[in-house]
C-alpha cells in the first residue's frame, strides 16, 4: 500500500514561513537565509518527539507568530530609555529596540584601540567576511529554532577584538522590546576575540509584561588561541514573552571562557548552548541562575563538546522554582577520542519552593577517550526544615529566613561572575526577585 | 512574676508522648539545671520551648513573663527573649556568619521596637563579644558553622546569645563534644551573661558543666517530667550514684 505522508503544519509554522519569505532580500546572506527557511519549513517547530525538545514542546507552546517587529519609532525609543537594566556597571551600551539598532541609546564614541563594533546590517553591506562567518554555520547543524533565526538574519551586532587588545570596559548589548502589541524580534550577535585578547560582554533582554511577544536571539562566539572572554546574560523579558536563545561557542587553544546567565523573565524560555573546544588546553565555565515564579517554564540545554586534549569545563546551574513553575536542565558533555586529559564537571541543583513546581534534569556524558575525569550531578530539594528552624530560632522571620537560604543557594552561581560591579548588579536583580516573592 | 513558667506540659513527636506533665518555674536571675538519663525528654523540652514544628503540644502551658509562648512563631519567641543554644548547631553553607548575625540582631531589635544597629556599631559589638569568647574574625567571615570544630560551633552559639541579649537562655547539652578548655571558654561566656533580669536553663547529662556554671536549682528529669528538685549538691549526688534510681521513678 502506498501511503503518502503529509506533514501538517500549525498556523504558527505557516505564519513564520510566510513572514520570513516576505522579508526584503539581504543579498550577502540571501542564499543562506533561503536555505534556512526551507529547512525550517521542512522541520517545523521542535516538538516533544524530538529528543532534545522533549520537555519543551515548542509546537504546543507557540500557537501563533506575532508580526515581525517594525523597528523603533520615537515612542519606542522614549520607552526604551526608561528601561535601566545593569545601568550602573560602567559599560559601553549598544541598544536594540524591537530588533533595530538605536544610535541615540548607544555609545560608539571613543572606541578602544583594537575594538570594533558594527551593526550586522552595516557589516553585511560593507564586508564579505561577515557573511562568510555567518555562512560557516550550516543552518542544518542545529535545530529548527536556529534555522528560524538564520532565515530572519537581518540585524544584530558584530563585535571584534583584535589580537592582543585588552578591553577593560564591559560592552553591554541591550535588547529592549516596547509597546503593547505583540511582535516577533530576531537578532544575531557575532563576537570574535583575537589571540591573547580579552573582553567582557553583557547581554540583556527586557520587555513589557502582559504582551505575548517573541524573541529569537543567537550569540555566536569565537575565541582565538589564548584569548579570554566573559559573557554575562540577563534574561528579564516580560511575563508573557517567549524567549528562544542560543549561545554558540568555539574556543581556541589555552583560551579562557566564562559565562553566566540570569533568567527571571518570559513565560517560556529556552537557552541552548552548543559549545566546542576547538583548541587544546582550553578552559570554560558555563554557569547560570534561573529564578521562576507563577507558571513560567525555563529550559537550559547545554552541549559541551571536547574534541581536543587537556580541556577543562565547568557547568554550574542553580534553579529556584516557586509556585507552579517548570524547569528543565539538559547537559551533555562529549569527550571525543582525541580529548585525553579532559576534566569536565557539571552540576545542576534545584530548589523547589512551590508544591506544584517541577524540575527535569537530564545530565549526560558521552566519553570516547580513556584518560579523562568527568562528573555530573543533579539535585532537587525543598528548603531544609532544620535550617529554617535554626534561623527562625535566632529571631529571623520566615520570609527573611527563606530569602537568606534561597540567596545562599543561587549566590554560589552568581559569585562566578568575575567583574565585581556586574556581579553586584546581578545579585541586586536576584535579590529584587526575592523581595517580590510572597510567603505562603 | 516568674520569668519562665511551665505547667503540666505534655508534648509528643508523631505518636510518641515525650513530655508527660512537666512543671518548671524559673525566676529572673536564677540558673536552673535539668539533668536526666538519655531519652528522658530534656532536648524535647528545649525544642518545644523554642517552637520546633515536629513537636506537638497536647496539653499544659508555657509562658515567658506571663505571655503564652506556645502561641508564638519561633522568631517571635526569640524576639520576646527566648534563646536556645543548640546541642547540634546547624551548618548554613553560603550564608556568612556576619550576615547571619546582623540579620538576626536587627530582626530582633526591630521586633522589640529598638533601632537597627548601624554597621560600625554592629561591628564594634561583634568584635567585643567575639574576643571574649576567643572567636577570631576569620571565623566570622566563613559561612555559619561550616567547617567549624565542635568547640567553635558551641562558642558561636554563645556569641549569638550574647548578641541577641535574651531574657531566658536554654542551653541544650552545650557541654557535649567539648574538651575541658573549650568547656571553660563556653562556661565563662555564659557566666558573663548572668544577670539579675536573666534566667538560664542548663540541660546536661553530666555534672561536669555545673562545676563551671554553678546553678541555683537542680532538677532531675525522667520519663517526661521533673521527678526531683534540689540545690547544686544534687548534681554531685547524681554524679556519684548515677540515674539508676530515677529510671523508673516517673
Amino acid at each position: 500500500m502506498n501511503a503518502e505522508v503529509k506533514i501538517m503544519r500549525t498556523a504558527a509554522e505557516m505564519a513564520y514561513t510566510d513572514a520570513l519569505s516576505a522579508l526584503p532580500a539581504n543579498e550577502p546572506v540571501r542564499a543562506l537565509r533561503e536555505k534556512a527557511l526551507r529547512l525550517f519549513t521542512e522541520k517545523g517547530l521542535p516538538h516533544r518527539r524530538v529528543e532534545e525538545w522533549k520537555y519543551t514542546d515548542l509546537r504546543a507552546l507557540i500557537r501563533e507568530m506575532p508580526p515581525l517587529a517594525r523597528g523603533a519609532d520615537k515612542a519606542a525609543i522614549a520607552e526604551a530609555k526608561k528601561s535601566a537594566v545593569l545601568a550602573k556597571i560602567g559599560a559601553r551600551e549598544i541598544t536594540f529596540v524591537n530588533g533595530a539598532f538605536v544610535a541615540e541609546l548607544s555609545d560608539l564614541e571613543a572606541i578602544e584601540k583594537g575594538l570594533s563594533i558594527r551593526t550586522l546590517g552595516d557589516a553585511l553591506k560593507r564586508s564579505a567576511d561577515v557573511a562568510a562567518l555567518l555562512a560557516k554555520i550550516n543552518p542544518n547543524k542545529y535545530d529548527a529554532v536556529f534555522a528560524l533565526n538564520t532565515a530572519a538574519l537581518n540585524e544584530g551586532v558584530v563585535i571584534e577584538v583584535a589580537p592582543g587588545a585588552q578591553i577593560a570596559k564591559p560592552i553591554h548589548i541591550r535588547h529592549v522590546v516596547t509597546g503593547t502589541a505583540p511582535v516577533s524580534v530576531f537578532g544575531r550577535a557575532l563576537v570574535t576575540v583575537g589571540t591573547k585578547a580579552q573582553a567582557t560582554i553583557v547581554q540583556s533582554h527586557t520587555g513589557p509584561d502582559a504582551v505575548a511577544y517573541q524573541t529569537n536571539t543567537v550569540l555566536q562566539l569565537s575565541l582565538a588561541d589564548d584569548a579570554e572572554l566573559d559573557i554575562v546574560r540577563v534574561q528579564a523579558e516580560g511575563d508573557k514573552a517567549i524567549h528562544l536563545s542560543m549561545m554558540i561557542g568555539a574556543i581556541g587553544e589555552e583560551s579562557r571562557f566564562r559565562s553566566f546567565a540570569l533568567t527571571t523573565g518570559a513565560a517560556v524560555s529556552r537557552h541552548t548552548v552548543p559549545f566546542a573546544y576547538a583548541g587544546k588546553d582550553a578552559r570554560a565555565l558555563i554557569a547560570g541562575a534561573t529564578l521562576l515564579r507563577g507558571k513560567q517554564h525555563a529550559d537550559v540545554t547545554l552541549e559541551v563538546d571536547h574534541a581536543l586534549p587537556g580541556g577543562e569545563s565547568r557547568e554550574l546551574f542553580k534553579t529556584v522554582l516557586d509556585d507552579e513553575t517548570r524547569g528543565v536542565f539538559q547537559g551533555l558533555i562529549i569527550v571525543r577520542p582525541d580529548a585525553q586529559k579532559t576534566d569536565g564537571r557539571m552540576m545542576s541543583a534545584s530548589l523547589l519552593l512551590g508544591e506544584n513546581a517541577e524540575m527535569d534534569n537530564k545530565p549526560e556524558l558521552e566519553i570516547f577517550a580513556d584518560d579523562v575525569q568527568c562528573a555530573h550531578g543533579a539535585t532537587t530539594g525543598a528548603l531544609d526544615d532544620d535550617l529554617m528552624f535554626y534561623l527562625r530560632a535566632r529571631g529571623i522571620p520566615k520570609k527573611e529566613a527563606e530569602s537568606l537560604l534561597i540567596q545562599s543557594f543561587f549566590g554560589e552561581a552568581i559569585e562566578t561572575i568575575q567583574n565585581e560591579k556586574i556581579q553586584e548588579s546581578v545579585m541586586a536583580r536576584a535579590a529584587k526577585w526575592l523581595g517580590e516573592r510572597s510567603v505562603k | 512574676m516568674a520569668l519562665l513558667e511551665v505547667k503540666d506540659l505534655h508534648a509528643r513527636v508523631e505518636e510518641k508522648e515525650i513530655l508527660r506533665g512537666l512543671n518548671l518555674t524559673i525566676n529572673p536571675g536564677e540558673v536552673h539545671a535539668i539533668m536526666g538519663p538519655n531519652g528522658s525528654g530534656k532536648s524535647t523540652l528545649s525544642y518545644v520551648l523554642a517552637g520546633k514544628d515536629d513537636y506537638e503540644v497536647t496539653g499544659g502551658s508555657a509562658t515567658l513573663e506571663g505571655e503564652d509562648l506556645l502561641e508564638l512563631e519561633p522568631d517571635e519567641r526569640a524576639a520576646k527573649g527566648l534563646f536556645l543554644a543548640f546541642q547540634y548547631p546547624i551548618e548554613i553553607p553560603g550564608v556568612a556568619s556576619m550576615t547571619f548575625l546582623r540579620t538576626a540582631v536587627n530582626a530582633v531589635r526591630k521586633k522589640r521596637g529598638e533601632e537597627e544597629l548601624s554597621t560600625p556599631d554592629f561591628l564594634r559589638l561583634v568584635r567585643e563579644k567575639a574576643k571574649e569568647l576567643s572567636i577570631n574574625q576569620d571565623m566570622l567571615k566563613r559561612p555559619v558553622n561550616v567547617g567549624f570544630s565542635g568547640g567553635e560551633k558551641k562558642r558561636n552559639e554563645i556569641l549569638q546569645m550574647a548578641m541577641l541579649e535574651p531574657k531566658m537562655c536554654v542551653l541544650d547539652e552545650t557541654d557535649s563534644g567539648l574538651d575541658i578548655d573549650a568547656l571553660k571558654i563556653v562556661a565563662d561566656g555564659v557566666n558573663r551573661l548572668r544577670a539579675k533580669n536573666r534566667g538560664f536553663l542548663v540541660i546536661t547529662h553530666y555534672q561536669r558543666l555545673l562545676d563551671h556554671i554553678v546553678p541555683d536549682v537542680v532538677h532531675v528529669m525522667a520519663k517526661g517530667r521533673i521527678v526531683r528538685t534540689g540545690g547544686p549538691e544534687l548534681a554531685h549526688e547524681l554524679e556519684a550514684k548515677g540515674y539508676a534510681g530515677y529510671e523508673n521513678a516517673a
